[in-house]
């Protein structure tokens, strides 16, 4: 029987390729008529970080998001873009220990910093318990948003710890309990337009060891 | 987005002195609005002062017993910080009412004063906007304007401002301490902060060009019971359609702020000599004048009934 490993065409190399072939077929052939005034370079910026556990330097446009800086940079295309606009929450990654939106954030501003994705919570091989509870309790649908929400999910349990209250905590003076309640309203900052929420929830609250 | 220069400083002296050489510059501390901005090339600075590692991000004791919050404190740390949580709930129940986990951990003190409008026009770079190109027009008055204000507005603008932070600090009188480019600094009290739109909607706060927000301080603590209620269109994760800050005292006297009403955190003191009387005399008060369009015109009752529902609570 075939095992996934033995595709030898990726989705990813069918995309590309296809993509490839588009550029080709609309490619015009440059005149003398349209040559262009030499183009002024955009202005960059040298900066190091350490993504999973591995330094990098890296020269780059400022314009340049972290989120942009991990998938196209350093191709740990495991963190998503969705709106790029800090709304959809699928760009979620670890930086020095919080949770954020790469897309709103530049990766020139982010020097010394460590950051942690999808790719450096856990492997195919060796997965991160919150990892295992999506796959048990089938936290995704088309799983786009997954890496984001599991990044979050996994943040958002060390914030109701290190007692970081929120709108629904009841009492603004006691530590934070992980309920479903609380783990809902910690998670809104990452959209499932598949609506897989209830299975998040219960895979966070199983990785908790909370009851339901 | 247009592209830009970067350079990041170490001190308040140095930012401001990065501005003066660069005239036009935008300081950047979290980023989570500007840079929003910036790929809507709402916002098109040439060149970026990047103010996130100033020292400014510790809460501190004042000398009469309130809190300094330095500028760059993030909003997690803000409302999550034990004398916050203690003594001036009302701020930490705003803070996290706002935003997500993910845009409070990057969002800045200043940075939540200082975010700009969420007007669907403003955002729109297709539409007149005065606040983004002045003396386009408001696309806002006779359009989808059902978010937009109905106290303080103008014929020129009736944008509102989008922070419930800043509904808090403007019910536990907060002040704002900045530093201009020749190093004076000054303390401008949260009432006084925000201009009015009048004709010139694009100018939103009292601050000078290159001026930078050092802290905000609090007086010492008033007690009471601090209530924050949000009302908006889902139940999380989404800018207020109203919003009521309040403090109540046993006597049944108390401080009342409203967000989403008009350009800045709306706080009218002598309305909150009505307080004992409810919340329609307290209401009367705070939105005389009020000016609606059929749109928005359902703000008045939601925030009387907002406030009569915060009234009871509060008794218990």
């Amino acid at each position: 029987m075939q095992t996934p490993e033995e595709f030898e065409v990726s989705r990813r190399g069918v995309l590309v390729g296809g993509a490839a072939s588009v550029a080709t077929a609309t490619l015009v052939p440059a005149g003398p008529a349209m040559a262009a005034p030499t183009p002024v370079p955009p202005p960059t910026a040298k900066v190091a970080f350490s993504v999973n556990g591995q330094a990098h330097e890296l020269e780059l446009d400022t314009r340049v998001s972290l989120l942009d800086a991990l998938r196209e940079h350093l191709h740990l295309t495991g963190t998503k873009k969705g709106c790029d606009h800090g709304q959809c929450g699928a760009c979620t990654v670890i930086a020095d220990g919080r949770r954020i939106n790469s897309c709103l954030t530049l990766a020139v501003m982010h020097e010394g910093e460590k950051i942690t994705t999808i790719e450096g919570l856990g492997t195919p091989d060796r997965m991160h318990a919150m990892q295992d509870a999506f796959v048990v309790h089938d936290g995704y649908q088309c799983g786009y948003c997954t890496p984001g929400q599991i990044c979050s999910a996994v943040a958002v349990l060390g914030e109701i710890a290190a007692g970081v209250p929120s709108h629904v905590t009841a009492d603004l003076t006691a530590k934070p309990k992980v309920t479903p309640a609380e783990l809902r309203e910690r998670m809104s900052g990452n959209i499932c337009r598949c609506g897989a929420y209830s299975n998040i929830i219960d895979a966070i609250v199983d990785v908790a060891g909370a009851k339901t | 987005m247009k592209s830009f220069t970067y350079e990041r400083v170490a001190t308040p002296a140095a930012a401001t002195a990065a501005f003066a050489r660069a005239p036009g510059a935008r300081f950047i501390a979290g980023g989570t609005n500007l840079l929003d901005l910036m790929k809507l090339e709402i916002e098109t600075p040439a060149h970026l002062i990047d103010v996130s590692r100033l020292s400014l991000d510790k809460i501190e004791k004042t000398d009469d017993g309130g809190l300094r919050i330095g500028a760059m404190v993030r909003n997690t740390d803000l409302a999550s910080d034990a004398r916050v949580r203690r003594d001036y709930g009302l701020l930490s129940r705003a803070l996290v009412a706002g935003a997500s986990g993910q845009l409070r951990n990057k969002a800045t003190t200043a940075g939540n004063l200082l975010q700009r409008t969420r007007c669907p026009y403003f955002y729109d770079t297709n539409q007149p906007c005065n606040k983004r190109r002045p003396g386009s027009g408001c696309a806002a008055i006779g359009g989808f304007n059902r978010l937009h204000a109905v106290v303080g507005a103008s014929e020129a603008c009736i944008a509102t401002h989008p922070s419930d932070m800043a509904v808090a600090m403007r019910a536990l009188d907060a002040v704002v301490e900045t530093v201009d480019a020749a190093g004076k600094a000054r303390a401008i009290p949260l009432s006084g902060f925000y201009r009015a739109p009048g004709a010139t909607p694009h100018l939103e706060t009292v601050l000078a060009p290159g001026e930078l927000i050092t802290a905000v301080t609090l007086p010492r603590p008033v007690g009471g019971t601090h209530i924050y209620h949000k009302v908006r269109d889902r139940a999380s994760y989404a800018f207020a359609l109203i919003s009521v800050g309040a403090i109540v005292q046993k006597d049944g006297s108390g401080r009342v702020a409203l967000g989403g009403v008009g350009y800045q955190p709306w706080r009218v003191e002598a309305a909150e000599a009505e307080l004992p009387r409810g919340a329609k005399a307290v209401t009367a008060g705070l939105l005389a004048g009020a000016k609606t369009t059929h749109e928005n015109a359902y703000k008045l009752p939601l925030v009387e009934r907002t406030l009569a529902g915060v009234l009871a609570q509060a008794r218990g």
